[in-house]
């Protein structure tokens, strides 16, 4: 029997706040199987941000179980955890997060560095074949200022590739970008989805959910829908639709 | 992750904010290039201290009537008549530590020699006296042991003393001066010694037999001074222990009476006169030392303007697998950096300073390989000490929180 990528069971977080404590996830149990493209949907304030936050490993949950690809996260220490995060998790932000003044090839290379089993060389042939992967290869020199909103999100992507992970977390990656450039992203993540490649996608665009393959919805803490995406969208369908850049 | 890697990006930090590394290296520069400038010129002048001191013989030990009392009233050095020729006997005797030794009393006159003439000091001495010195004869030879016994009026004399004596005689051995009247037959010219620490002129000088000036010029039954040479360097300040014990025994002192004698070495003097310079390089270093902490300072408040700036740079990092320490050597690496740049730039400087120091003011330095290993050592603990505390707390945050920093 194949793994599930990532298995939650029961989880709950809570934070304290002064003398309160706020539960932002109140008993979550989510299944990702390995191949899904699951959109996170729910309003700011809906746990959203905090089970990213928590698939990601970034953070622990208070309670419950995570399995990320068969590995339990719960009773890791931080430095574990770092390793996790950098073997088996690829992150994508909406604000892109590159390091200014550093060439894309060396932005993408970046996790990689952190991973003493992997040589100078092939860092370099596995930046290089991720920037292949989400077409920049002419772009490997450049600057992110000297590239667009919409490139400089593809180098974030490729940076996420770079060491193979087991998924694919974005937050709001298409947040920063107009509705060409967000479907051309998309496009991207269907075309690695089609891969072969996990991905959670975290947005509160309902448009941008439909390009998904399940939908879950959190609101107060709790999932409230977990669909199938019945009426899917192809991005490059989607692109040839709208009208043509203005030039 | 190895080294070489947080090396490479800790430096790419540095090199994207170059103006900003140059200014907090600057502090670090001036501090290291003072502290190697004052260490240079207070070695030089303690070195010079000691050369010149040594050029009167390194191995020296003198002895002194002195530090005694006549009736209540403090003598001074040269009054005293305490030292005597079996003093100089008991010690040639009983004395194991020492090499040479020479009994040495002196008188200054007139000397002539035909229609020259000029006023100089003369040494009645043993014929040790030369190699305690560390001297020699340039051309004839020293006196005898015959000649000493034979009270005889031979002398050897000092390059100054040939020049003002006979100005235009190429050849002087053989040659009769007349010291108050009474006439030595020079048979040695000493070779030039040059000035001593006390900008005295070391060759105006006469030597003859102590027997000769003793009794023929001074006409007295004391000496002024005992010289001898210790067997070795080392062995200098036993050997005053030594000497010192046997002049107590010599002089049947009482325990509770202070001695009517003075024992010293070389060392001492140089320590002696040394003192005053060494404190005033540990003064002027501690100045320097000053600039070094506030240049350290400089470096701990860029790091931490850098690790506030770079607060998502930080949390990226952690979210793609920068463990704690990773963070923490990064710009612990990135101060380290920054200081030993700048130490090897104030290395560099503050060796062109002395070099400047040397040639315009003439001053005598001396550059120690020590200097250079400490600054260095310095550099490294201050950019460990300024850079660990901002290192720390960049290593320490949240990365959840730190890339939403804005």
């Amino acid at each position: 029997m194949v793994q599930p990528t990532i298995r939650i069971e029961q989880l709950t977080r809570s934070f304290k706040m002064g003398d309160e404590i706020v539960k932002a996830l109140k008993g979550i149990d989510l299944r990702i199987e390995q191949g899904e493209f699951v959109t996170i949907m729910g309003t700011s304030g809906s746990g959203k941000s905090t089970l990213l936050n928590i698939l990601g490993c970034l953070d622990q949950p208070s309670s419950g179980d995570y399995f990320l690809d068969g590995v339990s996260v719960k009773d890791l220490d931080k430095n574990e955890l770092a390793t996790i995060r950098n073997t088996k998790i690829g992150f994508i932000f909406q604000s892109y997060n590159l390091l200014a003044r550093t060439s894309a090839i060396e932005n993408v290379e970046l996790p990689l560095l952190y991973n003493p089993a992997i040589s100078a060389e092939e860092r370099r042939q596995r930046a290089v074949d991720a920037l292949k992967k989400v077409g920049l290869e002419t772009r490997m020199g450049h600057m992110p200022s000297q590239l667009s909103g919409g490139q400089q999100q593809r180098v974030a992507i490729a940076r996420s590739l770079v060491n193979q992970p087991v998924i694919l977390l974005a937050d709001e990656a298409t947040g920063n970008l107009d509705t060409r450039t967000s479907y051309e992203v998309m496009n991207l993540f269907q075309e690695l989805n089609e891969h072969g490649i996990t991905i959670g996608f975290v947005t509160h665009e309902e448009d941008i959910a439909r390009f998904s393959k399940r939908t879950v919805v959190l609101r107060d803490g709790n999932i409230i829908k977990d669909n199938i995406v019945s009426d899917r969208l192809w991005a490059k369908a989607e692109l040839n639709k709208l009208p043509g850049p203005i030039d | 992750m190895n080294y070489s890697n947080l090396i490479k990006i800790a430096w790419k930090a540095i090199m994207l904010n170059k103006t900003r590394a140059m200014l907090t290296m600057l502090g670090i520069i001036i501090g290291v290039a003072s502290v190697i400038a004052m260490l240079a010129i207070g070695e030089g002048s303690k070195e010079s201290i000691k050369k010149n001191i040594s050029s009167m013989g390194a191995n020296m030990i003198t002895v002194r009537p002195g530090a005694g009392m006549m009736g209540g009233v403090r003598q001074g050095m040269t009054d005293m008549q305490s030292l005597k020729m079996k003093d100089y006997q008991a010690i040639k005797q009983q004395a194991v530590l020492l090499k040479d030794i020479s009994p040495l009393v002196n008188g200054s006159g007139q000397a002539i020699a035909g229609a020259n003439n000029w006023p100089t000091s003369i040494y009645g001495a043993a014929t040790a006296y030369l190699d305690i010195r560390e001297w020699g004869v340039e051309d004839g030879s020293m006196f005898t042991e015959d000649d000493i016994n034979a009270y005889a009026k031979v002398a050897v004399i000092g390059k100054t003393v040939q020049e003002n004596l006979f100005p235009n005689e190429k050849e002087v051995i053989g040659k009769m001066i007349r010291f108050k009247n009474i006439p030595f037959k020079v048979i040695g010219v000493l070779k030039e010694k040059g000035e001593n620490t006390f900008g005295q002129d070391q060759d105006d000088i006469i030597i003859a037999p102590y027997t000769a000036v003793q009794k023929r010029i001074l006409a007295q039954d004391y000496l002024q001074s005992i010289v001898a040479s210790a067997i070795s360097e080392d062995q200098a300040g036993a050997a005053v222990v030594e000497v010192t014990s046997i002049l107590e025994k010599s002089h049947q002192l009482r325990e509770d009476q202070d001695n009517d004698f003075n024992v010293s070495s070389q060392q001492e003097l140089i320590k002696t006169f040394s003192a005053t310079s060494e404190m005033l390089t540990v003064l002027l270093v501690a100045i320097a030392g000053i600039s070094l902490i506030v240049g350290g300072i400089g470096i701990m408040n860029i790091m931490y303007v850098s690790v506030k700036e770079r607060t998502r740079e930080i949390g990226l990092r952690m979210a793609i697998g920068a463990k704690g320490k990773h963070i923490l050597l990064q710009f612990l690496i990135e101060s380290i950096l920054i200081s030993l740049t700048g130490g090897v730039l104030g290395v560099v400087f503050g060796l062109s300073i002395t070099f400047v120091i040397a040639q315009i003011a003439g001053w005598p330095v001396s550059i120690t390989i020590n200097s250079i290993v400490i600054s260095f050592v310095v550099c490294t603990v201050t950019g460990v000490f300024f850079g660990w505390y901002p290192a720390r707390k960049a290593a320490q945050s949240d990365p959840i929180t730190a890339l939403r920093y804005e």
